[in-house]
């Protein structure tokens, strides 16, 4: 905190986008947020300080001294602060924080999540990389475990434990390591059901005409793996130019006369350069001041994005179409760590359900980009390095899953706002899961003593995260996307997301998550309700039987229906011969039917029968403002609709038969508390 | 006349149909006078059942470049459901005979001898469709005040031949003030009610008013705009055209209201000129659109950019805007409104049309989706025979043909898409309305006004569409599993980003839509499955009260037996 001059700035005024007259409240500075105050509008706004992606100061104007923030989350805003000193001041501060030039400074090395939230540990142990293979059938007969790797010896930015073909030999695997850019020989990172495999590494040092007997080689090992075909393909996925290019620089591609029964293609996805340059023109385009149709669209189409999407899509496509007809793929780009990362992750998702799933889909990002490589601090700014390092890689993965998302809506069993989240924190280092380049770096860090993982967080919201149509019985095999340029869609709710005006305004999404929480809310009453009901029907029968023997003359009204019952009363007419159910009895067997009407409508009335429209509320109870894209939420008590901090309360609900902790409001927690403590006693 | 005489080869065998997501199909084509037959004779095989109507332009591609050949060739049929088909036929004689049979068929310009007539349902009409939305019923409420009175100054559309022959219209007003009125404007469209807001303001549409070139006034017609509004109010006039057109418009004898004669009238203009001037630049617009849909080879990039290029959604955005201005004048202000154009005919019902739905919640629901349709296309004197002649797949086309109501369909598919929960109906039933205003069986959309429908006796000799939709069986499909009741009005974002391409509609041909379909299935379950389980609950709780009230009973019984 000594580094902060100022705390707190009353008077600001904070202009976005949209909004015509500026908001005035008060801005607050902590280590980790800024955070604006709307006191009149009850509206808050919070910036980690670690998404800020760049500051601008521009010039003064009559009420102030602009500061314009642009996060790598996509939220652009404009905070006017009367004095300038303090704007220079606070521009300083966040300069400082926002980019820290050790990665020790990084947020997740002091934050702390809410002791009762979860404990720092979970998640760090939900992935690892020798269960993900042992899932796709690895170790087997051609495939092994080698520990040159142990002391990341061989190579640095991969994982300790590397899958390669048995019949390499250590040899042959220093030879080819030798032989690739950054040591990054070819691995396995998928292994089809067919034998097929996606094996990848970075660029050979092939220069004009070098050539390695090992690589070659360790190639032909690759191939022999796979039985069933007689040649394999090498993808690059750069541009022909681009790999030429580098051939002078003593890297470049293989020549197919070297290696034997390999096809080569070339694929065509651009440099981390035109992908960075690409996402600054759809940001120019997003803040296009007054768009029109045709001033939207062109900045679009000039920026190529969607281009680059494509290619992405188009080269994992190649991959996966590849591997489902028995034949394997070895993938490189140059260092093997960003277009490779990419399309073999697509790959997979388009062969393999699995990582269609939440859990499969982390697991991907574990192995493809965590273990293998990503070069995450440079290429989300996460610590002060060369700006020009810096790339939405990871962003177009994300991007690139959407659009598959939108193809098949019943495949995924995760939704948009599971792709937002990760994406927001892969750039707010709160976790320490995307803290460090690859795994070498993050057992240097220590991360898994010091930090939380934000698979841990993921798994505890997990609700928030799951796609109410997922139907995993829809596409149980490949996935065959359409790539035709009509269905390459710009992707509002990211480049966009905060501007909550453009959205639809009654997200389906949302509201078809809260109908499914509702339906499994009122199941669980239902249980209730039916062993309530049969329980009363017992008591019932017990009372006439109770009633016959009062009454002989009366044997003629016995039920059948009801005789079956009768073994399990017997204890219940044991228990107590004169009145055994009357109140206040200590009687276990019949405590659940101790009530009369009164109490049982405390517990029917603790699941609320029907929930709040979303569309009617606008604020929630403690007035917060309410806008189209935040998450509201029900309690399962009353069903009345809260802001994520209202509703931090889960408690057992008396008319659900399962006994879950569900989310209620303050009030409701308070009255369900209160019922329970004078109830029993 | 005789259809025989333009069917040259009635019937054809080894025809081979190419479609959209579907193998090509070897089978029997059969061309009767209103439709093309292709069957398969095999069960699994869907028939192909094309009306001529619903043919935009057909193309023939001969085999062989040798003009002698006899190896026949194809025939390429672009739809006005946007689907393009493929027939090949391996006779050239034959090849000839069917290209020559559909491109008259398809071209046919007497209403009376259209498909309606000849259809007949193979189910009894539940509700006459014809009469379902007759203006007296419409606003029977207003009626009911003393506000508005119906007239019959139309009833042999001598006053306004595009008019209906009902006409509401305020209660002060007499029939002279509107023929009076009705002189001022062009085609004789004077001021009427288009609808009234719950606040009491009144929406109005005309056509422009013929200054002569001489800012020549007209007291009938400043009347009845003025009693609309009452002392001292103001209202907006929005005029769909811009200014430039407006001038242009006014050098030829038309014009907008000069503000001196209309004091308590503030006017504003909006661009939209390629609808109000109907010169078919709307038309090009949207063959350029479909073009870059139906090119699937191109770039991301470069299929943006022809989107752009094409301004379809710039249209779409304009129109949005308009109406949205216009609701606002009504519902945030309080205020009435005017809109017109230059005929009064397109752009103007197009914005009134729109901001209803906005406004009126009446308007999003299957009925009164029906009734606005009703009220400010059919009997506003949209004219839909001249409009909807030729789609945008045709060389054949004239500058009358212009896709309006399209335009309006994609509005109202917008507010759809922002707006899911509040729409009684799914997008497709906006499809299924589109498909038959430009081919159907039903006579709703035939004709070009109310007068020449009546001349054409289509409420005797035709079915209507909505007699056929509001069956129980073909409105569950079209009703939407989202739909909650939304009584405010709902606003939309018209920024760019916020428009979406109508995908379900524009790319059916060409994108597959069967994962689209299942997820609304899926969601269909899902919201079912909700309301039975409520329902079950209900149930449940109602059973357990009466049995524990029973119970109680007893033991309160018992108690008193006990203790007695």
């Amino acid at each position: 905190m000594e580094h902060i001059k100022t705390t707190k700035l009353e008077n600001v005024r904070m202009l976005d986008r949209y909004s015509k007259t500026p908001l005035i409240g008060t801005l607050f500075l902590t280590t980790s947020h800024l955070i604006f105050v709307d006191p009149e509008d009850k509206k808050e706004t919070w910036i980690a300080i670690m998404h800020i992606a760049n500051l601008e100061k521009l010039p003064l104007t009559t009420t102030g001294s602009p500061l314009l923030i642009r996060c790598k989350n996509f939220l652009s805003v404009t905070f006017v602060i009367p004095r300038e000193r303090d704007c220079h001041d606070i521009y300083l501060t966040l300069q400082l924080f926002s980019q820290p030039s050790n990665v020790e400074d990084l947020y997740c090395f002091t934050y702390k999540a809410i002791p009762a939230n979860m404990s720092q540990s979970t998640g760090w142990d939900f992935y690892d990389l020798q269960s993900e293979y042992k899932r796709m059938g690895v170790p087997n007969d051609q495939w092994g475990l080698t520990n040159l790797n142990k002391d990341y010896e061989l190579c640095d930015t991969y994982p300790r434990h590397l899958h390669v073909p048995l019949s390499a030999t250590t040899t042959t695997l220093m030879g080819s390591s030798r032989f690739r850019s950054k040591g990054r020989l070819p691995v396995l990172s998928y292994l089809h059901h067919n034998k097929a495999s996606i094996s990848r590494c970075s660029q050979p040092l092939s220069g004009f005409s070098a050539r390695c007997v090992e690589d070659e080689k360790m190639f032909n090992h690759v191939l022999k793996t796979n039985p069933n075909s007689s040649y394999m393909y090498v993808v690059d996925t750069r541009p022909k130019i681009n790999a030429f290019a580098n051939k002078a620089a003593g890297k470049g591609y293989e020549n197919e006369a070297f290696y034997e029964n390999i096809k080569f293609h070339f694929l065509g996805v651009e440099n981390i350069h035109v992908m960075r340059n690409s996402l600054d023109k759809v940001i120019e385009t997003c803040e296009q001041k007054n768009p029109t149709i045709n001033s939207f669209l062109s900045g679009l189409e000039s920026s190529g994005w969607l281009r680059h999407i494509k290619s992405i899509l188009d080269t994992s496509w190649f991959i996966a179409q590849a591997l489902e007809e028995g034949i394997s793929v070895v993938v490189h780009c140059s260092d093997g760590w960003d277009r490779t990362a990419q399309v073999c992750s697509l790959a997979s998702i388009l062969l393999d359900p699995y990582y269609r799933t939440i859990t499969g889909y982390q697991a991907l990002i574990e192995k493809d980009w965590l273990a293998f490589g990503h070069k995450f601090s440079e290429r989300c700014g996460h610590v002060q390095s060369d700006s020009k390092e810096v790339s939405p890689i990871f962003t177009q993965l994300l991007d690139a899953t959407w659009q598959l998302m939108q193809q098949f809506p019943l495949t995924f069993q995760f939704n948009e706002r599971f792709l937002l989240n990760l994406h927001d924190h892969v750039h707010s280092c709160q976790y320490g899961t995307f803290v460090g380049n690859c795994e070498k770096d993050r057992l240097d860090l220590r991360l898994s003593e010091r930090t939380y993982s934000l698979w841990g967080k993921v798994a505890r919201n997990i609700n928030e995260f799951l796609n109410p149509l997922y139907s995993p019985e829809e596409t149980t095999g490949l996935l065959t996307p359409n790539l035709v340029p009509q269905n390459i869609k710009f992707w509002r709710g990211m480049y966009c997301g905060f501007e909550s005006g453009v959205h639809p305004r009654e997200p389906i999404g949302d509201i078809l998550l809260d109908t499914c929480d509702h339906t499994s809310s009122l199941e669980d009453h239902i249980k209730y309700l039916t062993k309530r009901i049969s329980s009363v029907k017992a008591l019932l029968l017990n009372a006439d039987k109770r009633s016959i023997e009062k009454k002989p003359d009366n044997t003629n009204s016995t039920d059948n229906k009801f005789l079956y019952e009768k073994a399990s009363l017997r204890e219940l007419e044991s228990a107590d011969h004169d009145h055994p159910l009357k109140l206040g009895s200590e009687d276990n067997q019949g405590s659940d039917a101790n009530e009369k009407v009164g109490e049982i409508t405390k517990d029917l009335n603790s699941v609320a029968l029907d929930w709040k429209a979303v569309r009617s509320v606008t604020e929630c109870s403690c007035s917060k403002a309410f806008d189209q894209f935040t998450r509201k939420y029900h309690c399962r008590k009353c069903g009345d609709i809260f802001c994520m901090r209202c509703i931090d309360q889960q408690c057992e609900l008396p008319g659900h038969m399962s006994r879950k902790p569900m989310p209620v409001c303050r009030p409701c927690y308070d009255n369900l508390q209160t019922v329970s403590f004078d109830g029993p006693e | 006349m005789e259809f025989a005489d333009h069917i040259g080869t009635p019937k054809l065998d080894g025809v081979i149909l190419h479609s959209p997501f579907h193998e090509p199909v070897d089978g029997t084509l059969c061309v009767s006078g209103h439709h093309l037959i292709l069957s398969s004779r095999k069960e699994d095989v869907e028939e192909l059942w094309l009306l001529h109507q619903c043919i935009d332009s057909v193309e023939k591609r001969p085999n062989g470049t040798n003009s002698n050949n006899q190896n026949g060739g194809s025939l390429i049929l672009k739809c006005k459901d946007l689907r393009i088909l493929q027939l090949d036929i391996a006779t050239t004689e034959e090849f000839l005979n069917v290209y020559a049979s559909i491109e008259r068929l398809s071209n046919l310009d007497n209403a009376s001898n259209l498909y309606p007539f000849f259809f007949r349902p193979m189910y009894s009409i539940l509700e006459d469709g014809h009469t379902l939305f007759k203006p007296e019923l419409e606003f029977s409420k207003l009626l009911a005040s003393d506000e508005w009175r119906i007239t019959n100054v139309n009833k042999n559309y001598y006053v306004c031949p595009t008019y209906s022959s009902t006409i509401i219209v305020p209660k002060s007003i007499d029939d002279e003030t509107i023929m009076a009125a009705a002189n001022f404007r062009d085609g004789g469209r004077f001021p009427v009610l288009s609808y009234r807001h719950d606040n009491g303001a009144v929406l109005m549409r005309s056509s422009q008013p013929l200054l002569n070139n001489c800012n020549r006034r007209c007291r009938a017609d400043e009347k009845i705009l003025n009693q609309v509004l009452g002392m001292n109010k103001k209202g907006y006039i929005i005029d769909t055209r811009s200014n430039n057109l407006t001038s242009h418009c006014k050098a030829k004898g038309g014009g907008t209201e000069p503000e001196g004669h209309y004091t308590q009238w503030r006017r504003t203009h909006r661009g939209l000129d390629k609808i109000a001037n109907c010169t078919g630049a709307l038309l090009d617009c949207f063959q350029k659109f479909m073009d870059a849909c139906n090119d699937t080879g191109c770039s991301p990039d470069k299929w943006v950019s022809r989107v752009e290029r094409s301004n379809w959604l710039s249209h779409v955005q304009n129109a949005l805007n308009a109406a949205c201005l216009v609701a606002q004048c009504l519902d945030q202000e309080g205020a009435s409104v005017l809109v017109h154009g230059s005929s009064g005919l397109d752009s103007t019902l197009l914005v009134t049309s729109i901001a209803q739905v906005i406004l009126n919640p009446d308007c999003r629901t299957v009925r009164g989706l029906q009734a606005l349709i009703e009220r400010e296309w059919l009997q506003a004197g949209h004219p839909f025979q001249m409009r909807h002649g030729k789609f945008c797949y045709s060389n054949a086309r004239n500058k009358n043909q212009q896709p309006t109501f399209l335009l309006f369909l994609d509005c109202v598919q917008q507010l759809h898409y922002q707006f899911p929960c509040s729409f009684e109906f799914t997008t497709q039933m906006l499809i299924i309305l589109f498909e038959h205003s430009y081919a159907s069986q039903f006579g709703t959309f035939l004709g070009n006004c109310d007068r020449e429908r009546e001349k054409l006796e289509v409420a005797k000799g035709t079915t209507s569409l909505w007699s056929y939709l509001n069956r129980p069986n073909i409105l569950t499909s079209i009703l939407n599993p989202l739909y909650e009741p939304n009584k405010t009005a709902i606003w939309p974002s018209v920024a760019p980003v916020s428009l979406n391409l109508w995908t379900e509609f524009y790319h059916r041909w060409i994108v597959d839509q069967s994962q689209y379909k299942k997820a609304m299935t899926k969601m269909h379950g899902l919201i079912e499955n909700d309301k039975n389980v409520r329902s079950k609950v209900v149930k449940y709780r109602k059973q357990l009260a009466d049995l524990q009230k029973e119970y109680d009973n007893f033991l309160d019984e018992n108690d008193g037996s006990e203790s007695g």
